[in-house]
Order: C-alpha cells, then structure tokens, then sequence
C-alpha cells in the first residue's frame, strides 16, 4: 500500500475546495426539472428561470449579492467540542462532519458576516443546507449567538437567512438545547432595541422554525419554500390523509397569518434595505443611477455598476455609516 | 400489572406465584407457603437484575409506562387547592397541557404539565399528551400570569412530542413552542421543571428551559424518538435499540452533559411499581429545587437561566 494515497491525496482533496475543481455547465431544476446553463443560473440568484423555484443558495453566493459590492468581512466563531456525544449511526460523526467539509468547502452550517447593505451597516448570518442540510448543532448555537453579540456591540440590525432540516441528531439532546440558546441570543437583540429580521428559506423545518427562525421582528419567506415544524410526511402518517396543495409552503403560511411577506430572492435586497433604514430611523434609500459614494479608503474597489431596477446606490451621506 | 416485553420472564413467575396463593385459598390442606416464598425471592432477584441497569431502549419503555404517575396524578398527589385555568385566549382549550393555580406545601405557585391520560378515553381527550399551538398558548398565558403576580412556576413534562397535525400547522406549532420557550426564558419569577416520562424534542423544551431541571431515574429526554432517529439515521425503524444508544437520551447521561441538575431516584422496578413513593420523592425535589432560587431578584432569576443555557454543552461529555 502506498502511503501517499493514503495520507496525502484527502489532505490536497480538502485543501482544494469544490469551487476550483471546473463545474458542471448544466443544472437540473428541482421542482420542474429544466436544464439550466450554470452561468444564467447563477446571474439569476439561483432562481430557475423557467418556473421561478428558488433553489438553495450557499452563504457565500448570497452574501456576495447582499452586501454593498459583494464586500463583507466574515464573524469569527467560537469553535464548540467536537463530537460531544461520540457519536456513531452507520458512520461515526466525525466522519459525516469531515464529508461535508469536503463537499462544501466550509466548516460549518452557517456563515456570519458582517458589512454594509445599502450603506446600512448590518450583521448577517446565513445557513447552509448543502452543509449536512444546514442542521443545527452546537456550532450554529454559537453562530447564531456570536452573530447578536456582534449586532448589540455594533448597535446593528441582525438579517438571518434560515435554511434546515432542523436539529443536528448527531449532537442528540445538546442540539435540543440549541433551542433555548438561540432565544436566549435572539432575546439579546430585542433588550437592545434592535431589529432581528428572518428570511426563512426552502426549506426551513423542525427545531429551527421553533426557535430563532420564528422569533423575528419580521418574517420574511421566499417563494414556495417549505416552512414547518412537522414535515409533510410525518403529518401524513399520522392523520391519514393527503393534505392540501401548497400546504406549509411560503404562501400558505402567509394566507394562514403566519408570515410578513413572500418575496422574491430578486426583490430581497431592495426590501431589506426599505425595512431596514425605517427601523434605524435612517433617511429612505435613494434610488436609481447616482454619482458613487465617495469611497472611505483609495483602496476600496470600483462601485458595482447599477443594473436596471437595482437599489444599489443609496444616499451616502457620512452620516449613515457606522451607526450606533 | 402491566408488565412490559423485556419483564416476560419475571411476570411468568409472579403469575405462578399468584396462581398458587389462589389454589391454596380454595384448598386449606395444601401447604404452599414454601414453594411460593422461593418464587417471590426468585421474582424479586429477577427485578433487581431487570432494572440494574436499563438499556436506554428499555428505559424510554419504562418512561413511556402507562402505569406510570402522570402529570394528574402529581397534581392531586403533591398540591393542594387546584384550581385549573383554561384557554388560549384565542382559539381553543388543549386538554394535552393542564395547568392552574395550586398550592404546593402553602406557597401558591402556578403549575403546568402535560397529561397523556390513563385509559382509551381520557388519552383521546389528552391527545395523549401532545399539545397543539392552543397548548403552548395557553402555558405562555399561565407562565406571563405567575410573572405578573410573583409565582413561582412549576412545570411537568411528560410528551412524545408537539403534535404532528394539519391545524396545528396552520395555527403555527412552531411559532408557538418557540413563544413558550422564549416566554420561560422571561419571567422573572423561579422556573422548576421535572421531566417525569418522556421529554420529547421541541415540545418538552417549551415547557422545560428552567432555572432547575430534574428528571426521574427512567425518564428520557431528547431531540428525536429513537424510532425516528432510526428511521432518519439507519434508514430502519427496528435499530431503535442502537438509536436510543447513541443519542444519550437518558437521565444519567444528561446529567454529564450538564443539561439537568439532579435525578430523582425511582422505586425498584420503576416509577409504575411505587406510585405514592415516586410522586412523594418528585415533591420533595420541588421543595429542594424552589429553596435553591427563592428570594432571588427577578433580573437575577432571569439572567442566572439565560446564563446557564447560553454556557450548557461547552464540554460534551468531558463535563
Ligand atoms: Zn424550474
């Protein structure tokens, strides 16, 4: 046996994330099953452009779009025990774990970052469903925790982008307590008078839905996306029936009160930044073509060019920036 | 006596034991005093061996006993003056979560569980102890209550989980139970929680993020059934044994973990073998839990409770 294969090729495998490796040029849709050219994808936000189904976005590709020029610096996270319970289905968790990262290129289920969204400073946290399908365990805990700690340090707003299957079972009942810890992070934000805004993503289930992703002070959801305590499933085999068409989609909850607004991902920033700026007591965005901001440091890089309909350029006075 | 699978053995020979009391009561010449003697010695060593050490599949059975005290029964047993409140205020009254105004020794105090209900008919009214949105509701509205009138709020949990139904989605299950935990994370009033059969994931921790928590020697708590667990994790429901293994669902596990503050011992062969001496140790473990945190200030109960969730789990099982 030789021991470069064994020791040194899963070393380079995960040092070379799957973003460099060259990617399929088609992707199939999930819900009406069109062949998409990955480039049009990927200008659409993930949103197949036949039937418009908002297909899972990574944190990363959000954030890009999110943020002001796609410039965001990133929120470190207290590093939680690994496998605290020692683990072991079929796998051992660890070994789950060290798959995911290297599938995704990422160390965890959820992204915290911190930047400006229409010269509105914020703190951001998204999860990741490619990422053992975004559950939730001790690290999204402290995520989610270190993600409020920031926003009440820096007076900001907290836009958290929800996307879980639930609770990580492979931290057993200390994912549980991932539930009462969330609240005790998102009750951080309310006792500093900041907004915490949830944008619930396809799909957002289980513990999730019954902890931070249910506490915001407004709830957004994106079109069609599957938001539920219960899946569809369980409810099935336990009442017997077949429930109706759309049940615990974005737009049945909305009709069911359950929900703010169902937004489009193309409209999201634009809303945000509406909602935002009102909440901060800032002056309304101002939109369409201005002149660029005058940049803070030389070395800042060129303004994003304004696409048609875009709210990027706002109004820059020095004022807005750096609040609280 | 309902004996559960895994005591088979040991209810052969207390039938046999039973059948020969009967026989010697017909007939008064027949000496069997020894003989039966030698059988309930037999009996009682198989039942030590039994519950010597209980697999975590075999205590979720235990915790799931329908012999066991419920949530009822502790009521009637440990308070006194009970005075149950009803309602959502919205919707509807849940029969799945019970809970009022009692007296425990003299304090009033505001108590709230779930009841599974004891026979077919009180299980269909109780849902058998699966709250739906109306339930967490009307626990936040108890809960704001006691905070407004100095309360202390004791909590009893025993469920196999919020209800998976078509209206209690549509009412927002999830919003719910997250308003109910936030709601215990609140008040400013001591929060005691006991997890007397089952704690069941979301549901259970609705009702339990206390300022103390403990659970019965054979109770479970945790995120997931191991059916499920199974199911999700194995991709087949019958490895619920090793399911039940792996997720660390017991008391004496989550009591490494730091996740609950004491266990309270059971009677030999469980809580459904000694009602009146389980329910007695669970009163004198409210006692002991409501004298740790009575007299503290509401911000401090408050802050103590943020506190010990915000820390839970920094070591695993080191801890
Ligand atoms: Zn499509």
């Amino acid at each position: 046996m030789n021991w470069i294969t064994n020791y040194v090729r899963p070393r380079i495998n995960s040092l070379f994330s799957r973003r460099e490796v060259p990617e399929n040029l088609w992707r199939k849709c999930d819900e009406c099953g069109s062949m998409l050219f990955h480039r049009e994808l990927a200008d659409n936000l993930n949103v197949c452009t036949n039937c418009g189904h908002h297909m899972p976005i990574t944190p990363r590709e959000r954030f890009k779009t999110l943020f002001d020029n796609g410039v965001y610096s990133e929120v470190k996270v207290p590093e939680p025990v690994a496998d605290p319970l020692h683990f072991r289905d079929q796998k051992r968790y660890p070994d789950r774990m060290k798959a995911a990262q290297r599938a995704t290129g990422e160390k965890e289920a959820m992204l915290i970052a911190e930047g400006e969204v229409g010269r509105t400073p914020v703190v951001s946290a998204a999860q990741d469903f490619s990422f053992m399908g975004g559950s939730m365990g001790m690290y999204v805990g402290n995520a989610i925790i270190a993600a409020c700690e920031r926003a009440v340090k820096l007076g900001r707003p907290l836009v958290l982008f929800s996307a879980a299957g639930g609770a990580r079972m492979q931290e057993g009942i200390l994912s549980l307590m991932q539930m009462p810890r969330t609240t005790v992070a998102v009750q951080m934000l309310r006792e500093a008078g900041l907004p915490y805004i949830v944008v619930l993503t396809h799909p957002t289930t289980g513990g999730v839905t019954a902890s931070y992703a249910m506490l915001g002070d407004v709830q957004i959801a994106e079109p069609n996306a599957l938001i539920c305590f219960a899946g569809p499933r369980v409810i099935e085999q336990t009442i017997r029936e077949k429930l109706p068409e759309g049940f615990q989609r974005a737009e049945y909850l909305l009709d069911h009160g359950m929900l703010d607004r169902v937004t489009h991902r193309k409209d999201m920033r634009d809303e945000l930044i509406t909602i935002l700026r009102m909440l901060m007591h800032q002056p309304p965005a101002v939109r369409g073509d201005l002149p660029p901001p005058e940049p803070l440091t030389p070395a800042e890089p060129e303004p994003r060019q304004a696409e048609a309909g875009d709210a990027s350029e706002t109004a820059g006075e020095k004022t807005d920036r750096g609040t609280g | 006596m309902n004996y559960l699978d895994f005591e088979k053995p040991l209810a052969e020979i207390e039938g046999k034991a039973e059948e020969l009391r009967a026989m010697a009561r017909q007939n008064s010449e027949l000496d069997i005093a020894k003989e039966a003697e030698a059988l309930d010695q037999k009996a009682a060593g198989m039942l030590r061996d039994l519950y010597k050490d209980l697999s975590p599949w075999r205590k979720c059975l235990v915790a799931r006993h329908p012999d066991r005290p419920h949530c009822k029964d502790y009521i009637d047993a440990l308070f006194s003056e009970y005075t149950p409140l009803a309602g959502d205020r919205n919707f509807a009254d849940d029969h799945a979560v019970m809970g009022g105004l009692a007296r425990l020794e003299d304090r009033p105090v505001m108590v709230i569980g779930q009841e599974k209900g004891h026979d077919t008919k009180s299980r269909i009214e109780r849902n058998f102890g699966m709250a739906r949105p109306e339930g967490y509701r009307k626990a936040i509205r108890l809960m704001e209550m006691a905070h407004r009138f100095g309360l202390p709020v004791i909590t009893l949990v025993d469920t196999p989980g919020a209800y998976p139904g078509k209206g209690a989605e549509e009412r927002g299950q999830s919003e719910a139970i997250a308003r109910a935990t936030q709601k215990c994370l609140e008040i400013g009033v001591p929060l005691v929680s006991v997890i007397i059969g089952e704690g069941g994931s979301g549901g259970a921790v609705a009702l339990a993020t206390a300022n103390r928590v403990a659970m019965l020697e054979h109770s479970v708590y945790s995120v997931i059934s191991p059916e499920g667990c199974a199911s999700i994790l194995w991709k087949d429901a019958e490895k619920m044994r090793e399911a039940a293994e792996a997720l660390r669902l017991t008391a004496q596990d989550l009591r490494k973990l730091g996740v609950i503050d004491r266990i309270i011992d059971e009677p030999l062969g469980g809580a459904q073998r000694g009602r009146e001496e389980t329910m007695a140790a669970v009163g004198a473990a409210l006692e002991a839990m409501l004298g740790e945190i009575e007299g503290k200030a509401p911000d401090k109960l408050v802050s103590d409770r943020q506190r010990k969730f915000l820390e839970m789990g920094k070591k695993g099982l080191a801890a």
